[in-house]
């Protein structure tokens, strides 16, 4: 393949290395400044855990991530399994034709609303059907999206997956059943995990729906709105051990996503 | 094989609880925002059920247009500086060896898979008045008083183009890896310059991806709610902070409702050009 002229394929590198730094700096400072002793953006102290030793004790926080834990375990799970099921019906039904569904353009739509319309929209339904806010409306909320980006993943799988199999499965006297059970769902399992990760960190790292439809009081904060009320009234130096320790949980849910998805690939 | 009827019946009970959960909790909402944008407000923040277009019409009041004008001003111009910065970095991966560019992908996403609350929050670090950048600009002789950073439109598109700049390196790569590398050098052979080959082949074949990532640059950025709250204060009003005091201080749900179906309406029509752009890429193809 011929390549651009030297002077100028150098020049792209070095754009893609600054545009690197651009986007890791800002992150990596922050990380370096969670152990900083003094705590101060702007000096250097030496180095110490002592603001993730203030996180441990720190109530507010505490309770805010046992909330989080519970909304993005249980929206996950309601994703991964209407998800699923959304995502086998639409190719099941598909199966070889490259035709659109209705269900597409439903399932486009969580992802390109703006947050805050959503937000209010879900806020304005649940007070009409007077239902009290609260870690369950945040929960409900949080699998809107969810099972869209679930589904996402799952169908991804599907489109490598051979029918002719489960037409074999049946073809022997498999009931439908048993063949999605015992066929069907072991080849897509690691995509449905790997959709799962996907939605825990989504919901992990939420903030304006879960904020507008918690309903007031600690009893329903969760970790982003824990950051973000600490953001705005008044910079602790523990929210950089924080962001830290979330940054890292996020990162790993995605690396445990990103591994499961690919698997397959190695073996085809 | 199994009967196609037999396929259908199965396919509608798989997707039956997904659909209908969106149905409930995602069509029915965004419907009665839109009923709610057709009614008054009551008395004490409440609804009054009388049909108005009143809300649409405050919407293009002086004071509200000028936030609706102001918002697409930012988000029109962190679009045009992701695409900027964006484009030569997609380019970059894209001429990388095969084997290397899931990797290089893999680093632009990854910060975008961290909370973006945090992300925003770390420019606060660098931008604010004991932010870093200020001590480096002493540092290095700076002697007149700190400069905030912060507060200001430009702070607010630095945020926006931070936070988005991934998908758009995402979008215009798809679609620059799907350049057949004969077509470089067929072009080259018939005595095209590096920079005419570009001009006059690959940078029209890198249209969709341009428009793919600028819509959702777009879309999100004049969607978007904390970038403004967080990095432009009380300076930076944009229509995702309106409409959020509508709900949440000024309680006029029917106003913030009417505000919610104009972003959805920019938002429409932008995935309609974009996907019109797209199919004539195809069809220009095929």
């Amino acid at each position: 393949m011929s390549q651009p002229s030297l002077r100028s394929s150098a020049a792209l590198g070095a754009h893609l290395w600054l545009v690197y730094a651009f986007l890791y700096v800002p992150i990596l400072v922050l990380i370096l400044l969670s152990f900083n002793k003094s705590g101060l953006p702007t000096s250097w102290s030496g180095f110490s855990f002592k603001w993730y030793a203030a996180l441990a004790n720190n109530k507010a926080v505490l309770s805010a991530a046992l909330n989080t834990l519970i909304v993005a375990l249980s929206s996950t799970f309601i994703a991964c399994v209407l998800g699923t099921l959304l995502a086998l019906g639409v190719e099941l039904r598909r199966k070889g034709e490259n035709k659109g569904h209705v269900a597409d353009t439903l399932l486009m739509a969580p992802m390109i609303i703006p947050d805050i319309v959503l937000a209010i929209a879900l806020l304005s339904f649940f007070n009409l059907v007077k239902m009290g806010l609260g870690l369950h409306s945040i929960v409900i909320s949080h699998a809107v999206f969810n099972i869209a980006f679930v589904c996402a993943v799952v169908r991804t799988r599907l489109k490598h997956f051979d029918y002719s199999i489960l037409e074999a499965s049946i073809d022997l006297g498999a009931s439908w059943f048993t063949t999605l059970r015992r066929v069907l769902l072991p080849a897509i399992f690691p995509g449905v995990l790997a959709g799962g990760l996907l939605a825990f960190t989504l919901s992990v790292d939420e903030f304006i729906i879960a904020f507008f439809n918690s309903g007031s009081g600690q009893a329903s904060t969760t970790l982003p709105m824990q950051i973000y009320a600490m953001i705005r009234f008044g910079v602790t130096p523990e929210i950089n051990a924080l962001a830290t320790l979330v940054m890292l949980v996020s990162i790993t849910a995605l690396l445990a996503s990103q591994r499961l998805n690919k698997a397959p690939t190695h073996h085809e | 094989m199994s009967s196609l009827h037999a396929d259908r019946k199965l396919s509608a009970w798989l997707l039956t609880p997904g659909l209908g959960w969106l149905a409930l909790f995602l069509v029915l909402p965004c419907l009665l925002v839109l009923v709610y944008s057709f009614v008054e407000r009551g008395a004490y923040g409440g609804i009054e059920w009388t049909f108005t277009l009143e809300n649409y019409q405050r919407a293009f009041d002086p004071l509200y247009l000028g936030i609706l004008l102001k918002s697409a001003k930012i988000a029109a111009l962190a679009t045009l500086f992701a695409v900027l910065i964006g484009y030569p970095a997609a380019y970059a991966i894209a001429r990388a060896p095969r084997h290397r560019q899931p990797v290089y992908l893999f680093l632009v996403m990854l910060p975008f898979w961290s909370n973006y609350l945090i992300r925003t929050y770390a420019w606060i670090v660098l931008l604010n008045r004991e932010g870093l950048l200020n001590k480096l600009a002493a540092t290095l002789g700076y002697s007149g008083d700190p400069i905030s950073l912060l507060y200001t439109e430009s702070s607010v598109v630095l945020g926006l183009v931070y936070n988005y700049i991934p998908f758009v390196i995402l979008a215009i790569y798809s679609s620059l890896s799907r350049i057949n590398g004969e077509l470089w050098e067929a072009s080259r052979d018939l005595g095209a310059s590096g920079w005419m080959t570009f001009r006059r082949v690959i940078l029209p074949l890198s249209v969709p991806g341009i428009a793919a990532g600028s819509v959702f640059v777009f879309v999100l950025s004049i969607g978007n709610f904390i970038t403004a709250d967080l990095l432009g204060g009380k300076q930076v009003q944009m229509v995702g902070n309106l409409i959020y005091a509508q709900f949440l201080t000024a309680r006029d749900w029917p106003f913030g409702s009417a505000l919610s179906f104009i972003l959805i309406a920019i938002m429409l029509l932008l995935l309609f050009v974009q996907a019109l752009l797209a199919r004539r890429a195809a069809e220009g193809k095929a």
